[in-house]
């Protein structure tokens, strides 16, 4: 009875890396608003100009902005507001590595329909992450 | 106890206390690309700050009230603040995936949430996030306001209606989580007693989780109020790992919904940080006031502000 009582042993790992993805995105995600805040790096939108998009539709916000949606955050990492986009994407991304940790497990241990199920998860987040999937905006 | 209060605090004071010195700094940066604001009558920094303060209360009384913070969060941030519907969905996404994952790792390493019952559900709650975001960003704001208003409007009528079953009777489990192995022993505290749990239904459970995960990804609001039910009363899991279990599913359902926001462009950081670190600080709060009293009246304020949220929501959603 007390080994059933212990959680398996790729619950422990996944609640391991999930652990440590989860405080390490949160704190970088305070620096990085620090910076943002403090006007370290110089923000792509100043902030006082924030008032007239954040009211707005996002689709017109990216219009106006010049703002490419998907992956393209990635090249304004020098400014300050996109800077926070690292940390927001770090922590959407700790539960793809986390499945990822567990798949070699219940693989080597046999349990070869939960291990197609948490390869096709990580297969539906990455699809959601890829930026592939693009809304037409209403 | 008192240290930590006060580490809480103190954290929250230097946020409250950057919001303002960075104001002055921040003002005097002059590389837009787009034209200068219209005149308002706040400074720009005034409605994060209020932002700040509304989701560390919000964090306070989601935990004394029983519920998760996306759901309060999206309706009255909606509702009550100049941001558009889009953003706050955004927003509501991520401070519900922060909050999940905070507290999946606890609940994983105690055994209070179950990886064997929340692999095959995520994985349907989570694509049918997906297909929910970007229904959600489709859609007009008005359409999106009506729907979530009547949503809400929903989870009021679960909360005041929908009973609970701390070991609801499975007599025998289904063939599909047979198959499946999602069975499961846990320790309960309060009795000392091994509580062996199994579930049936599964069939049914996990087509409802279609719709929950449209709904999820569509408003932005979490989903344990529907999780919860499903687990617990539909598949008969123990009401504490029917709890643990959909706070930890959160992190993956909302996951694959706050991928389709953020690759949309429906995040701005100036929302979402303050709201991720005020309910956050605002739930460890409400964890220390949870531990030494639970006034029962938060429960009924929690659903009497989301009454009001959601008639608001369904009336601005209506032009009214």
């Amino acid at each position: 009875m007390a080994d059933k009582l212990k959680a398996t042993e790729e619950q422990l790992e996944y609640a391991k890396l999930l652990d440590i993805g989860m405080k390490i995105g949160l704190l970088v995600l305070i620096a990085t608003f620090f910076i943002y805040l403090t006007g370290i790096l110089t923000p792509y939108i100043p902030v006082r100009e924030l008032p007239n998009y954040w009211k707005l539709p996002v689709n017109e916000y990216l219009e106006i902005t010049g703002i490419h949606p998907g992956w393209s955050w990635l090249e304004k990492l020098g400014k300050g507001d996109f800077l926070n986009f690292l940390p927001i994407a770090f922590l959407a991304a700790v539960t793809i590595a986390c499945y990822l940790r567990i798949v070699p497990i219940l693989f080597r241990k046999k349990d070869s329909v939960y291990a197609v199920l948490a390869i096709i998860e990580v297969l539906v987040l990455v699809l959601a992450a890829s930026g592939v999937l693009k809304v037409g905006g209403h | 106890m008192f240290t930590r209060q006060l580490k809480v605090l103190s954290i929250a004071a230097i946020i409250i206390a950057a919001f303002l010195f960075a104001a002055p700094v921040l003002a005097s940066t002059d590389a837009s690309p787009v034209p200068a604001a219209a005149g308002s009558s706040m400074p720009w920094w005034a409605w994060p700050l209020i932002l700040f303060i509304v989701t560390f209360l919000l964090g306070i009384l989601a935990v004394l009230g029983g519920v998760g913070g996306g759901v309060l969060f999206v309706p009255i941030i909606g509702g009550f603040f100049p941001f558009h519907i889009d953003f706050v969905r955004g927003a509501g996404l991520l401070v519900a995936l922060a909050g999940a994952l905070a507290a999946g790792p606890g609940l994983l390493k105690k055994g209070m949430a179950d990886l064997r019952l929340a692999i095959p559900v995520a994985l349907i709650a989570s694509s049918c996030a997906i297909v929910g975001a970007m229904i959600g960003l489709a859609l007009p704001a008005n359409v999106v306001n009506m729907a979530l208003g009547g949503t809400i409007l929903g989870i009021v009528a679960i909360m005041l209606i929908a009973k609970k079953s701390e070991y609801p009777e499975v007599k025998k489990a289904d063939n599909l989580s047979t198959a499946l192995r999602i069975t499961g022993v846990y320790h309960e505290i309060s009795s000392g007693q091994d509580i062996n749990w199994k579930v049936h239904r599964t069939p049914q459970g996990l087509a409802t989780f279609i719709i929950i995960g449209v709904m999820a990804g569509m408003f932005g609001l979490g989903a344990g109020w529907a999780n919860v039910p499903v687990l617990n009363l539909m598949m008969g899991a123990p009401l504490k790992v029917s709890v643990a279990t959909s706070k930890f599913l959160l992190s993956i359902t909302d996951t694959s919904a706050a991928w389709i926001y953020v690759n949309n462009g429906a995040v701005l950081p100036m929302m979402v940080v303050p709201s991720i670190i005020g309910i956050m600080l605002g739930s460890i709060v409400g964890v220390r006031i949870l531990a030494k009293t639970k006034p029962a009246a938060v429960r009924y304020i929690v659903i009497a502000m989301l009454l009001f949220a959601g008639t608001r929501a369904l009336l601005k959603g209506l032009g009214i």
